[in-house]
């Protein structure tokens, strides 16, 4: 028994001879790390996750027309749609300020124009409303991706989402009427390709959405050069904030013309409040350790007054208070070290089921933003324990000797 | 080992001045030890006696290191221990005094072995690797395998005897004995006062608190206390 060992030696020992007293209170760092672990690394998950999900889109900046509302926030599926006709003119892009946008912003990627409308589709006997988007034939291959079919060549041919698809059972060459066949005459497109999957996005949301050429949607609903949208299409992230600028810059020069929606800012805040949840739910989950923490206070008490007689004959051969107090903080840090270790080993597992249910994919449970909880959740249980351990120690270091020594 | 050698000189290895014990109580204070002076020189085997509550333990504690005087001084080895803090006295308690207690007070955690070799670690910082512990041990008649015992599958006899070597192990100047018999049978009480009178007799000095007159008639000197007082 070496001399550095002999305080450790008597915490070890003194836990082993109440073993299933320190087994429950080490049981309750357990629960308090998993918790907190587990909650972490969900957060973690989800935030990597719904990153990963929006920064596709992340580099888009939209521009709309403003009619002195304040810019920012998600748009409604199909820009303006559901207002009905064509729209306020205040509300649409002019061609010259297109022209404008597109010498701004040309030089730092893709710019197209938008129509947009929504509107009633039939097919067959069945009828709903959904979005019909006016694009440029040239953009459309640049900006979208077909799982089926082609490109539309001619006026009549149209491209559709994967949800509208299924929804009317649509295949390549279906036909769909757009308009209302009770109100005038309805126009009939075909279907020449379907849109792989996109999610919503703030440029354009083709799920549930028929995309056609600017052509046949001038023919539908006319105005032509008044556009719904600019989308830019950026090649670097990093200039959103430069391009943003410059448009607004130049545009609202005199009155406020355009406002511009920054994607790459709707992402940082929702990355931001995936965090405050995050840091919310693990607090939450902080007041089981808290919990711990009073069990672990309760047995050191306990072991502290249990060895009171042991206190006064260590001090009445020499031990000195601060070598009383390490033992007393050994025996919390060593409940902690295991309570940790134990919490820790469990968290990994708890926590894959927990993010596998909750986010519905592991994809980055490994990766170190989200395994980073483990030690932090550990660490945050080790200190706790030896916290709960200093009042205990420090009552058991000045304890009288002679009053310990009395104690039966 | 031989601490009379190394300590002798002409002043004395302790002295009370005036120490006086109060212990203050709701009921009112008591006052334990009354302007007690005492000089006890290296190498006496002093018997303290005196009826219950008569502040024979009280002194003891005072000589201990224990405990503080309300008022008076207490030199031991020519320093008054007023003068130092805790951390001194405990250095005391653990160079220079052995103290033997009537309920043996061995930690139950540890083994006979490492209950002899705590002071000795405390001490030195570093393991047993001359064989002093053993010696004791063997010394005192616990042989290896009761040496691995824990206290309390040991007899009251053999577990005084343990007492004795852990109060020794870190050749103290002083041992101070606190009813070192008084829970033993009279066979196993005579071995350990035998051991303790062996003990003074290679230079030890030894202030034993003690009811019994059998075992008093051990020591050389003998101090009546009553009422706190030095009879």
């Amino acid at each position: 028994m070496k001399q550095k060992d002999v305080i450790f030696q008597l915490s070890v020992r003194s836990i082993r001879l109440h073993f299933l007293r320190s087994v429950l209170a080490a049981l309750g760092i357990v629960i308090g790390v998993v918790a907190i672990a587990t909650m972490g690394m969900m957060g973690a998950n989800m935030t990597l996750s719904v990153t990963e999900e929006l920064s596709a889109m992340g580099n888009i900046l939209v521009v709309k027309a403003s009619s002195g509302e304040s810019s920012g926030g998600m748009p409604g599926p199909g820009g303006p749609g559901g207002s009905g006709g064509s729209g306020s003119e205040e509300d649409l892009v002019t061609e010259d300020q297109f022209r404008d946008i597109e010498r701004i912003a040309s030089k730092y990627g893709t710019v197209y124009t938008l129509y947009s409308e929504s509107d009633t589709i039939e097919v067959g006997d069945n009828t709903r409303r959904s979005t019909i988007y006016g694009l440029d034939p040239d953009v459309i291959p640049r900006i979208l991706t077909l799982s089926d079919g082609a490109y539309p060549k001619r006026t009549s041919s149209v491209i559709i989402g994967t949800s509208l698809a299924e929804r009317f059972d649509l295949k390549i060459g279906s036909k769909i009427d757009i308009g209302d066949s009770d109100e005038g005459p309805t126009t009939t497109v075909r279907v020449v390709g379907i849109i792989e999957e996109r999610g919503m996005s703030t440029d354009l949301n083709t799920d549930s959405a028929i995309i056609g050429s600017e052509k046949l949607f001038i023919g539908m609903y006319g105005g032509e050069g008044e556009y719904g949208q600019v989308n830019i299409i950026l090649d670097d992230i990093n200039d959103a904030e430069t391009v943003s600028t410059e448009i607004m810059d130049q545009l609202n020069k005199k009155e406020e013309q355009v406002s511009v929606q920054d994607s790459s800012r709707m992402l940082e805040s929702i990355t931001s409040t995936l965090g405050t949840m995050t840091t919310f739910v693990m607090a939450i989950a902080g007041i089981s350790l808290l919990v711990a923490a009073v069990s672990i206070f309760n047995v050191m008490m306990m072991s502290v007054t249990e060895r009171i007689r042991e206190i006064g004959i260590l001090r009445s051969i020499g031990t000195q208070r601060t070598e009383i107090r390490k033992m007393f903080i050994y025996e919390a840090g060593i409940l902690g070290i295991i309570g940790a270790v134990i919490g820790a080993a469990m968290s990994v597992a708890i926590g894959w089921v927990v993010v596998l249910a909750m986010v519905g994919s592991t994809e980055y449970f490994l990766t170190p933003a989200s395994l980073i909880y483990v030690p932090s959740a550990m660490l945050i249980g080790i200190i706790i324990c030896v916290v709960s351990g200093v009042y205990p120690a420090w009552r058991a270091s000045n304890l009288d000797p002679i009053e310990a020594l009395r104690a039966e | 080992m031989n601490p009379v050698s190394e300590g002798m000189n002409s002043s004395p290895l302790i002295e009370l001045r005036d120490v006086t014990k109060i212990y203050p109580l709701p009921s009112g204070d008591v006052v334990a030890l009354d302007r007690v002076s005492l000089t006890i020189q290296e190498g006496e085997f002093v018997a303290i006696m005196g009826p219950s509550g008569s502040g024979k333990s009280t002194l003891l504690n005072q000589l201990g290191c224990l405990d503080r005087p309300t008022s008076g001084d207490l030199f031991i080895a020519g320093k008054n221990t007023r003068e130092m803090d805790d951390h001194e006295l405990t250095g005391l308690r653990l160079n220079t005094i052995g103290y033997i207690f009537q309920k043996f007070n061995l930690i139950p955690l540890l083994t006979a072995y490492e209950n002899v070799e705590y002071p000795y670690l405390m001490k030195h910082r570093k393991p047993d690797d001359t064989g002093h512990v053993s010696g004791l041990l063997v010394m005192m008649g616990i042989d290896q395998a009761l040496a691995a015992h824990k206290p309390p599958e040991l007899s009251g006899g053999q577990q005084q005897r343990i007492a004795v070597a852990r109060a020794l192990v870190n050749d103290p100047r002083i041992l101070l004995c606190d009813e070192p018999t008084g829970n033993l049978d009279s066979v196993t009480g005579g071995q350990i006062m035998e051991m303790i009178a062996d003990l003074n007799r290679q230079g030890r000095t030894v202030l034993m608190v003690t009811h019994d007159p059998t075992v008093a008639e051990y020591a050389k000197r003998t101090i009546v206390i009553r009422d706190g007082r030095i009879a």
